[in-house]
């Protein structure tokens, strides 16, 4: 019964917000990887999969996944200059951040719209992708229609998840609420956009490139 | 304290953020789906014992079907619903959200859970995921009907059944699934940054050590269902066939066998889940109860750990009858045969606590004994399902029901009836009838274990689950008075359930004033006076013992030392 009665603190100095947000990045990962693998789970077992570069218009994705990268760097800039006190850097970081994000959004909201409502060329693209006679892509066209929408409209919505995230954020920066001392929601915070900007890699790779 | 402010009673009994006052919301979800899917239970097992005949009038029979006979669509929906209300809906709220609430932050010496409002927002959302199930009953083609697997095509639109039953139980099972992440996040972070000084994880008592580690399967597996909860919901809502395959797909490459996949890697995890605080509170009981430290504590709580870790590779044993290849097979067996040696070393633990110990056969003593049994007969019973030989011939039948109704049922509502006897006290202040708990207790306990062993009989003579008429086979005829007999004691452990709600109810206005401590037990929770003012402690209490230490002989004139009172030095 001798042994020190004080708790060493485990996980260092994370506080119990952080603490959370890691372990439901986990649990959110884990719900990523069930859309991922099952995706890919169909894809082996199916008899023919669509190469991905002749209906997706991978240069757009592609400069939206360079977007998304950029506004990872912005989320960073936001809390360095919040640990340095600088509260109107932090309130133009944020400001970028979600702007970055809408863009994302509006970006994906334009490539869902252009494969629902269809065209010329799309019909023509489906056809050598080997969805002849489709007009259209949209979830029931085939199973890598379903897979593409589901995995990206979850992920569409933690971006859009995210952007509200940082509007409340920004919000309370705003009314002062953070300061050198007090930068843990702002870290928390980077920590989701971080995440959903990772996730998108993998989404990127699985479901546009290979 | 700053929680001590005004309250009003919105603030105080509904949108509580006081993991006391969540606790007792939980409790009496779970009480009433309980009631509610029993009532389903003793439907089903009316239509299986007297399938020509009207349900009488005290089952409600001529209420719910016209001249009280139920429909095969009607059976589809009984069965269903049962499975899914008893485990989303009735223990799961009861063991993890009641207890789980209640006992984690009073038993490591915490002030609230962590996130007291996200645990308010976790029992709302289980709320609204009730209304949504709820819901289901009034829409045409009533409540889903796919069985609580809901295996495709049964669920999918496409050659499934008809209605939009499956697609509220979809959005319920989704909805449940986000409360009990919440849940698990206020858990698990409260176990591990807000134990009491000097409360180390070993210094833990069992309890708390079963319902972290529930969490923490919950934790990783809830997401998956709810991802394959998502693709269900988008085959029945937006066109898509993921799990819709063969002659009437209209594209190539869905996979039903994906569903059963998915399903299972969080089905079989969440029988664990189920049952894992019912064995920690299993273990304090008896310890309790047997006025002994449990014996092998730290052993017990490895090997539960060793059971998360395992739990999470032996989905395929659900699956051997899919075509899955004899290899695969033969590795699920394996693995799931490999679970049966932690669970023997805790067993052997709980009779090593109860070895020599000066037994107090109290209720709450009488049902953790009685796990030992149902446990012991539901985990035996265990190891023909995992075999995959057996299993090919047992697949299905009703011996599948028994065992599992043994194991998941009997096991893990005993804990819970265990846990209820026992910290009743501290809930509500008062003390419960002990006659009327022991008459609850062998009723419950004989009529229980004659349901679910015959039901295993039957399924070894070959009855199918999920039958709408047994008394239509020939070979089945010379089992069929088995169904009649067990109907009768299925109706007499559902209605001497109603002793427990009389004695509960009952208790709790008119009951005794209950003293602070009346088990004698160690956990800090006995050491605050009740009922339990609003922040739990006084002071944060400083432990300096294990939780389990009865009878030590440095303590002369009692047998018990609570966790927080410095040992004599001898």
């Amino acid at each position: 019964m001798n042994e020190t009665i004080a708790i060493q603190d485990p996980f260092g100095k994370a506080t119990t917000g952080k603490l959370a947000m890691w372990l439901f990045i986990i649990m959110d990962g884990l719900s990523f990887g069930g859309l991922l693998i099952g995706g890919a789970a169909l894809r082996i077992a199916a008899p023919s999969w669509p190469n991905p570069g002749e209906i997706l218009n991978i240069p757009l994705t592609g400069f939206n996944t360079f977007l998304l990268i950029c506004t990872s760097f912005t989320m960073v800039m936001a809390l360095n200059s919040i640990e340095k006190g600088n509260q109107d850097g932090l309130k133009k970081f944020l400001m970028l951040t979600m702007v970055g994000g809408i863009i994302f959004l509006g970006i994906q909201i334009y490539e869902y719209s252009h494969f629902i409502m269809g065209s010329p060329e799309l019909t023509h693209n489906l056809a050598g992708a080997g969805f002849a006679g489709a007009t259209n892509f949209i979830p029931s066209t085939g199973t890598y229609a379903a897979v593409f929408f589901a995995t990206t409209c979850f992920h569409g919505l933690h971006v859009l998840s995210g952007v509200i995230y940082i509007g409340c954020i920004l919000y309370a920066a705003n009314l002062g609420r953070y300061t050198a001392k007090n930068t843990d929601r702002v870290e928390i915070l980077g920590l989701y956009w971080h995440f959903v900007d990772l996730i998108w890699i993998f989404v990127f790779t699985v479901i546009y490139l290979i | 304290m700053s929680e001590n402010h005004e309250q009003t009673f919105w603030t105080k009994y509904i949108f509580s953020t006081d993991h006391k006052v969540i606790a007792k919301q939980f409790l009496w979800l779970g009480f009433f789906f309980l009631a509610f899917g029993g009532f389903q239970a003793l439907l089903i097992r009316w239509q299986l014992a007297y399938p020509e005949q009207p349900i009488p009038w005290w089952l409600l029979g001529s209420l719910f079907y016209e001249g009280g006979f139920m429909s095969p669509d009607n059976y589809n929906a009984l069965f269903t619903m049962h499975g899914t209300i008893m485990i989303f809906w009735a223990i799961t709220p009861m063991i993890i959200g009641a207890f789980g609430n209640f006992l984690i932050p009073l038993q490591i010496g915490a002030p609230d859970m962590a996130f007291p409002k996200l645990n308010m927002i976790s029992f709302w959302t289980m709320f609204l995921a009730s209304v949504v199930l709820l819901a289901s009953y009034f829409i045409p083609d009533g409540p889903a009907s796919g069985g609580w697997t809901s295996y495709p095509p049964l669920s999918t639109p496409v050659g499934g059944i008809s209605g939009e039953g499956q697609t509220l139980w979809a959005l319920a099972l989704t909805l449940g699934g986000v409360s009990t992440l919440m849940g698990a996040i206020n858990y698990i972070i409260t176990v591990v940054r807000m134990r009491a000084p000097g409360m180390t994880y070993f210094k833990m008592p069992l309890s708390v050590w079963g319902l972290w580690l529930t969490s923490i399967l919950n934790a990783i597996f809830v997401p998956i269902i709810a991802a394959g909860l998502i693709l269900l919901l988008l085959d029945r809502t937006i066109g898509t066939q993921f799990f819709v395959a063969g002659g009437l797909a209209t594209v190539e490459g869905g996979d039903p066998l994906l569903f059963q996949h998915v399903f299972w890697i969080f089905g079989h995890p969440e029988v664990y889940i189920l049952i894992l605080p019912s064995w920690g509170i299993v273990s304090e009981l008896l310890a309790v109860f047997s006025r002994k430290p449990a014996f092998g504590a730290k052993v017990t709580a490895i090997c539960m750990c060793t059971i998360v870790v395992l739990s999470s590779i032996v989905w395929g044993h659900h699956m051997y009858t899919t075509g899955m290849s004899p290899l695969l097979g033969k590795t699920f067996m394996f693995l799931t045969l490999l679970i049966s040696i932690p669970s023997a070393i805790f067993f052997l633990n709980w009779l090593g606590t109860m070895w020599r110990g000066n037994l107090h056969f109290d209720t709450p003593m009488l049902f953790a004994m009685s796990v030992l049994w149902v446990f012991g007969l539901g985990g035996l019973t265990g190891l023909y399902n995992a075999t995959v030989t057996a299993d090919i011939y047992f697949h299905s039948t009703m011996f599948v029901v028994g065992h599992f109704h043994y194991t998941m049922a009997a096991s893990v509502l005993f804990g819970g009836m265990a846990a209820i006897y026992f910290w009743f006290p501290k809930m509500f202040g008062k003390k419960m009838n002990p006659l009327l708990g022991k008459i609850h207790f062998w009723v419950s306990f004989i009529s229980l274990n004659y349901v679910f062993f015959n039901m295993m009989v039957q399924g070894y003579a070959g009855q199918h689950r999920r039958l709408f008429n047994p008394s239509e086979y020939e070979f089945l005829a010379p089992i069929n008075d088995l169904n009649i007999s067990i109907t009768t004691f299925a109706m007499i452990l559902g209605f001497s359930q109603l002793i427990f709600l009389f004695n509960f109810i009952n208790s709790m206005i008119n009951g005794k004033k209950a003293e602070a401590n009346p088990w004698k037990a160690n956990t800090l929770e006995w050491t605050i006076e009740t009922p339990i003012p609003h922040g739990n402690f006084a002071t944060t209490p400083t432990v300096y013992n294990g939780p389990h230490e009865y009878s030590n002989p440095a303590v002369k004139d009692r047998d018990w030392i609570s966790q927080s009172e410095p040992m004599p030095n001898s």
